[in-house]
């Protein structure tokens, strides 16, 4: 989506930095383009671009403008949430350029100056971050079973229905520890170690993303209103 | 192909001899849950090796940071979090369980290299949080380096060779390695990124053949967020189905996988395109198992199939059975830890399983 200019422009005044300067401190940015020659072998081999409209080196080039409203644009927009960071194009880049960690600057720039939930796709994260998110803070682990089931999951299929119907069972003939303390597989995590985790994300900036992505979503769904 | 393998020969990396410490992956525990106990079981019972198991370890946040949800800073501080947890146990060689988390762990040591100030910063808050001090590992590992690095002794102790117990054939397995395991580093893979042979190694090894099809490298379709999002589930199933549609006619009996997702998916989206197409790519309908490498090498190593967990895969791994001639009890694959019967799960409309 594509904002008006004279709105950008008030946002953009409010801001302490620029978009491009913001940017340009991202260390996944700085790693991730040094000069594209607009070659396309990362559009080539990209399994984004096989199944939707996703082009990156037509984002490269975009970025690599280094321009404000071209930047907005792109922060406000579908085009950066299509990538699945598979890095294929990491490899293939002849001039070692890395457009999934591009991909990954702009993503934390989109939720940092909240322009992720002007997008459908932008606004989605909040759903990663209520299911992924929040089960590492609650189990230690980004997924768990007890959390999957077939509707939220359907293609997990009949023979996960019959495992997680029965699974005290049959993780206990298979050796694993589940829900227990101490080692072994599905482990229940002490509580030592959740509130390290706990710690590790107040710190390090992971609880405050969480928050731009709940107020953000939750704010364009009011307006929407 | 002789010389295309001498050619993959020809990419090595370091792998350690003895004293690991363990790290476990969130999607291998949870979707093959015997993987891990049969890898530790391996490696302690069969080859005589040190392994530590920790309890502290949590997850390298790996698929959060890849669906960015959490910044940077955050896995790299949870890594060095679990680098400190080898440091206490006085470990120094760091083998992990999944390719996501490889790919963590291997690009944060690299970040660090780059940019030495986000170590720094990084030892800081790791210990004003947590109070915990690390050591770098002296040697990084894949769980499946491991079992290629071993793949000659495994041999000397197999009950069987991957070959059709009807003729001596070698049975066709594809090899499915996962992006993050070469792709973005590609000197930290055994073969690099356009020729891994971390589990074409173990095809060789133990009887079987490798098949080179054309989306041999292609992505399994995980996508982090484009999977974990409902909506956006097609760029999952239509990758792997790129994959499917590409193997299918040099008529695999079974694919293996690095990493646990890609296992997983293309296990799953068989049998989702059976439901949606009632389309399968064997020729009877069954569809084509999907294994782990540990599942695979405790089959070689003649451990009960129930035990391994392979009645837990969507796709049916009984035809790949009958073909190796294992003798199996088909009433075990339904039991629970004590022995009871925990019925059977619904058949799907078009998938068949026996």
């Amino acid at each position: 989506m594509k904002l008006p200019w004279i709105i950008y422009k008030h946002i953009h005044n409010s801001l302490m930095e620029t978009l491009v300067q913001q940017l340009l401190t991202d260390i996944r940015f700085q790693e991730g383009l040094k000069a594209c020659i607009s070659c396309g072998t990362c559009t080539a081999i990209c399994p984004a671009a096989q199944v939707s409209d996703y082009d990156p080196r037509m984002l490269v080039e975009m970025v690599q403008t280094r321009n404000e409203e071209v930047l907005l644009e792109l922060l406000s927009g579908d085009t950066i949430w299509r990538c699945g960071e598979c890095l294929s194009c990491k490899t293939r880049c002849p001039r070692g350029n890395t457009p999934g960690y591009i991909i990954q600057a702009l993503r934390a720039l989109s939720i940092a100056n909240g322009f992720f939930a002007n997008s459908d796709q932008g606004r989605l994260q909040l759903e990663i971050k209520r299911s992924v998110g929040e089960h590492i803070l609650k189990y230690g682990y980004c997924v768990h079973i007890d959390e999957i089931d077939t509707g939220k999951y359907p293609e997990q299929g009949p023979v996960w229905e019959w495992y997680r119907e029965n699974r005290e069972s049959i993780l206990a003939r298979l050796g694993a520890n589940y829900n227990q303390e101490g080692a072994g597989t599905l482990r229940k995590i002490s509580d030592r170690s959740l509130e390290d985790l706990q710690a590790i994300f107040n710190e390090t900036g992971a609880m405050e993303r969480f928050q731009q992505i709940e107020s953000g979503t939750v704010k364009q769904a009011k307006d929407e209103k | 192909m002789k010389n295309k393998n001498q050619g993959w020969l020809s990419y090595q990396k370091e792998i350690a001899d003895d004293h690991y410490y363990f790290a476990r992956s969130c999607i291998r525990q949870n979707f093959f849950p015997a993987s891990e106990t049969i890898f530790l079981k391996i490696l302690r019972e069969e080859l005589c090796k040190d392994i530590f198991d920790d309890p502290e370890q949590t997850t390298c946040t790996g698929i959060a940071y890849h669906s960015g949800i959490i910044p940077l800073e955050t896995t790299m501080t949870v890594v060095a979090r679990q680098f400190a947890l080898m440091t206490m146990a006085g470990y120094e060689n760091f083998v992990c369980s999944c390719v996501t988390s490889f790919g963590i762990y291997t690009e944060v040591l690299e970040t660090w290299k780059h940019f030495p100030e986000e170590e720094k910063k990084t030892r800081e808050v790791l210990l004003n949080a947590t109070g915990l001090e690390f050591k770098i590992p002296a040697n990084l590992v894949h769980t499946s380096d491991i079992i290629y690095k071993f793949r000659e002794q495994i041999a000397s102790k197999a009950s069987l060779r991957l070959v059709n117990f009807t003729d001596g054939s070698p049975l066709k397995i594809i090899d499915h390695v996962g992006c993050h395991y070469a792709k973005i580093f590609p000197d930290k893979g055994i073969g690099g990124a356009e020729y891994p042979y971390v589990l074409a190694g173990l095809i060789d090894a133990w009887g079987a053949e490798q098949v080179d099809y054309p989306e041999r490298r292609h992505c399994c379709g995980f996508g982090f967020r484009q999977y974990l999002i409902k909506e956006n589930r097609g760029y999952s199933v239509t990758n792997s189905k790129i994959k499917f549609e590409s193997m299918a006619p040099f008529h695999p009996d079974l694919i293996i996988a690095n990493c646990p997702g890609c296992t997983f998916f293309l296990d799953r989206w068989q049998y989702v395109i059976s439901e949606m197409e009632n389309k399968t790519y064997d020729a009877e309908g069954y569809g084509i198992p999907v294994l782990t490498y540990e599942e695979l090498a405790g089959l070689v190593l003649g451990y009960n199939p129930w035990d391994l967990g392979l009645q837990l895969h969507q796709v049916d791994v009984e035809p790949l059975l009958m073909k190796l001639g294992l003798t199996y009890s088909q009433e075990g694959k339904f039991k629970g830890a004590n022995g009871e019967d925990l019925g059977r799960p619904v058949k799907p409309q078009f998938l068949k399983t026996l």
